[in-house]
């Protein structure tokens, strides 16, 4: 009688008023909800999504549900699909022929299918930071304009206004305030990567994809990061992509585990990576397997 | 033991580095000799000219006269003009027409078996000899649309020419672009014409510059479609001025004037007995040379610079 999906996003629920319960004192907005028991928002959901890149069948059947301003990590073993997965949120496959769709990402509150939209409108409202840092060669300021610009904006002093906002939000506007108008190719890999955030930022995104954001970075900017995303949570709904699985454990609140293209486990981080349902996710976070 | 093949494994790998030092100075030394022959053939040709031209090219009557029957009074005035005329007509359609072509096929043709065909052809089109454009616009500019023999033809028929240089190095410049640059400005919802004109241009315009250039550079010097489309060898006036000071300021009469231009000049002069003329066509050859190692050198100058902006 009940549609599968739903008994899912119900058993999340669940899942993650019962883990507030229990963890109250580490989520602050605890304190500030006087209802504890009150239903996560959701902000889009996934329902039995498939993917190919032209005959090759990557994602099978994936649902999952993405709560709003909380962070949902998606980890998995190379070539699993978690990067399909992100992609398909933003259309991203659109840009290549050949590629098919089937199933469907609602998007929330509107409760439209973002398959069926026209990419470009999805593209407004789901920003992406890439694995690569891949700064435009223009300055500072232009790079974080960019999205403002392309959605018509003008008008110099909201586009100040904006992009110092964006670049406070990215953690870099102390580093970066005294040369917006120098070329973003002289910032430092960590840097330019979160130049790359702050230009996701700036228009303001519904949901914001990462892909391996740190991959490409040291210690000491991935912590930058880390931290960043820290903050972030509560006031953007993030989806990120990781292979490091304590940088899940430290910065998600929700966890996705992939393998072969198939959503393994998905509920609350702290219950995935301490009381696994499945025995192939116990075995990938204990390191017996990826 | 395990000592032994580690220093076998050092012998190894310093005979490796060896062999592969070898490699890299013969290839060095190849293309060393190769730029000098190539070099050596342009620079003693320019000098043989410069040489045999000496006595006309430090006269300014020179650069001022009409062609004349006196070989000691004849200049390049009228080749001058008519060749930047004509240059100017061929870079007003060639240069828009040429990028957006090569933009719409690497951008917005779809990928299927006409793009294909189009492609091959526009590459094939560059190595057509330039004579045939010559007979292509004779038919088609002279006579189906009566242009007449004039400059306006000239610059058409000089556009043709390079058209298929310019969108080959257009389709070049677009596709070099990285997939990242692409993807991070659909990322932030562009739509295709932003992502074309804000990213994919800018990008692009040092590479689709250079084919300009180059086009440009090919067909000032070229002779032999001007004369196939009736270019006068003869000309002792020079057309109205395309800019007035008088209201609407521009003036569009120089378009249906005859012309000449300088390979034209120089091949006439070259054909005549007197050995006279062949100082003139020396001095002009020079000119022309001078043209088009300025054009290029000006092709480096704004790629450096383009690229330089970009960092
Ligand atoms: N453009 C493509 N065409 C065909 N197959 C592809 C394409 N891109 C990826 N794949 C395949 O799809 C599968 C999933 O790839 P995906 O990039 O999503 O993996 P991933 O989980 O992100 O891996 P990693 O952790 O290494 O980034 C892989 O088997 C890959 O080979
Ligand atoms: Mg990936």
């Amino acid at each position: 009688m009940q549609n599968p999906t739903k008994t899912r996003v119900k058993l999340l629920m669940n899942e993650m008023t019962s883990s507030q319960h229990t963890s109250g004192a580490m989520r602050q907005q605890q304190d500030v909800q006087p209802e504890p028991t009150s239903a996560p928002v959701l902000r889009a959901e996934a329902r039995n999504l498939d993917f190919w890149y032209g005959a090759t069948h990557i994602l099978k059947s994936v649902s999952m549900a993405v709560v709003d301003c909380k962070v949902t990590a998606i980890i998995g073993p190379s070539g699993c699909g978690k990067s399909t997965l992100l992609r398909c949120f933003n259309r991203m496959h659109d840009l290549y022929p050949g590629n098919r769709y089937s199933g469907e990402i609602q998007l929330y509150p509107e409760d439209r299918n973002l398959i069926e939209m026209d990419p470009g409108m999805v593209r407004l409202r789901i920003g992406m930071v890439f694995q690569k840092p891949n700064p435009f060669s223009k300055s500072i300021f232009e790079n974080v304009a960019a999205g403002l610009r392309v959605r018509g904006v003008a008008d110099k002093r909201i586009l100040y206004e904006r992009v110092e906002q964006a670049l406070s939000g990215a953690a870099l506007w102390d580093e970066v305030k005294d040369r917006l108008h120098d070329s973003a190719y002289g910032l430092s890999g960590g840097q330019q990567q979160r130049l790359c955030i702050a230009r996701a930022l700036a228009p303001q995104p519904d949901i914001l994809l990462l892909d391996e954001p740190t991959s490409a970075l040291d210690p000491i900017a991935t912590a930058k990061i880390e931290d960043l995303l820290t903050v972030l949570r509560n006031t953007v709904t993030v989806i990120i992509v990781t292979h490091n699985m304590q940088q899940a454990a430290r910065i998600s609140d929700f966890t996705a585990y992939m393998h072969l293209g198939k959503l393994v486990e998905y509920g609350v981080t702290e219950k995935v990576f301490t009381t696994p349902q499945s025995p192939m996710t116990n075995d990938y976070i204990t390191g017996r397997f990826g | 033991m395990a000592t032994s093949s580690l220093a076998n494994a050092q012998i190894e790998s310093a005979r490796i580095v060896a062999v592969n030092r070898r490699a890299d100075l013969l290839m060095a030394s190849i293309g060393i000799l190769v730029l000098a022959i190539a070099t050596l053939l342009l620079a003693s040709v320019f000098v043989g000219l410069l040489a045999s031209g000496w006595d006309r090219l430090i006269n300014p009557d020179f650069y001022t006269h009409f062609p004349s029957r006196h070989p000691q009074q004849a200049g390049i005035i009228s080749a001058i003009v008519g060749s930047s005329l004509v240059m100017l007509v061929t870079a007003v359609i060639a240069i828009p027409l040429g990028v957006a072509a090569g933009l719409y096929l690497e951008e917005y043709a779809p990928k299927n078996w006409l793009t294909d065909l189009i492609e091959i052809n526009v590459s094939n089109l560059a190595g057509v000899p330039s004579i045939i454009y010559g007979l292509l616009a004779l038919g088609l500019f002279v006579y189906a649309f009566s242009l007449g023999e004039t400059i306006l033809t000239a610059g058409l028929t000089l556009a043709l020419l390079i058209l298929p240089v310019i969108i080959v190095a257009t389709r070049e410049a677009v596709r070099s672009i990285p997939l990242e640059l692409r993807e991070a400005a659909y990322g932030l919802g562009a739509d295709k014409w932003q992502v074309v004109r804000m990213y994919v241009l800018p990008a692009a315009r040092p590479g689709i510059f250079t084919g300009v250039i180059v086009g440009l550079a090919r067909a000032i010097g070229e002779a032999a479609p001007l004369i196939t489309i009736g270019a006068l060898t003869f000309i002792a006036f020079l057309p109205s001025p395309p800019v007035q000071a008088t209201p609407p300021f521009v003036n569009f009469d120089w378009l249906t004037s005859p012309f000449t231009a300088m390979p034209i000049q120089l091949f006439n002069w070259v054909s005549r007995p007197q050995a006279e003329f062949h100082v003139n066509a020396a001095a002009t050859g020079v000119v022309l040379m001078v043209m088009t190692l300025a054009m290029n050198a000006l092709a480096i100058y704004v790629r450096l610079r383009l690229r330089r902006l970009h960092r």
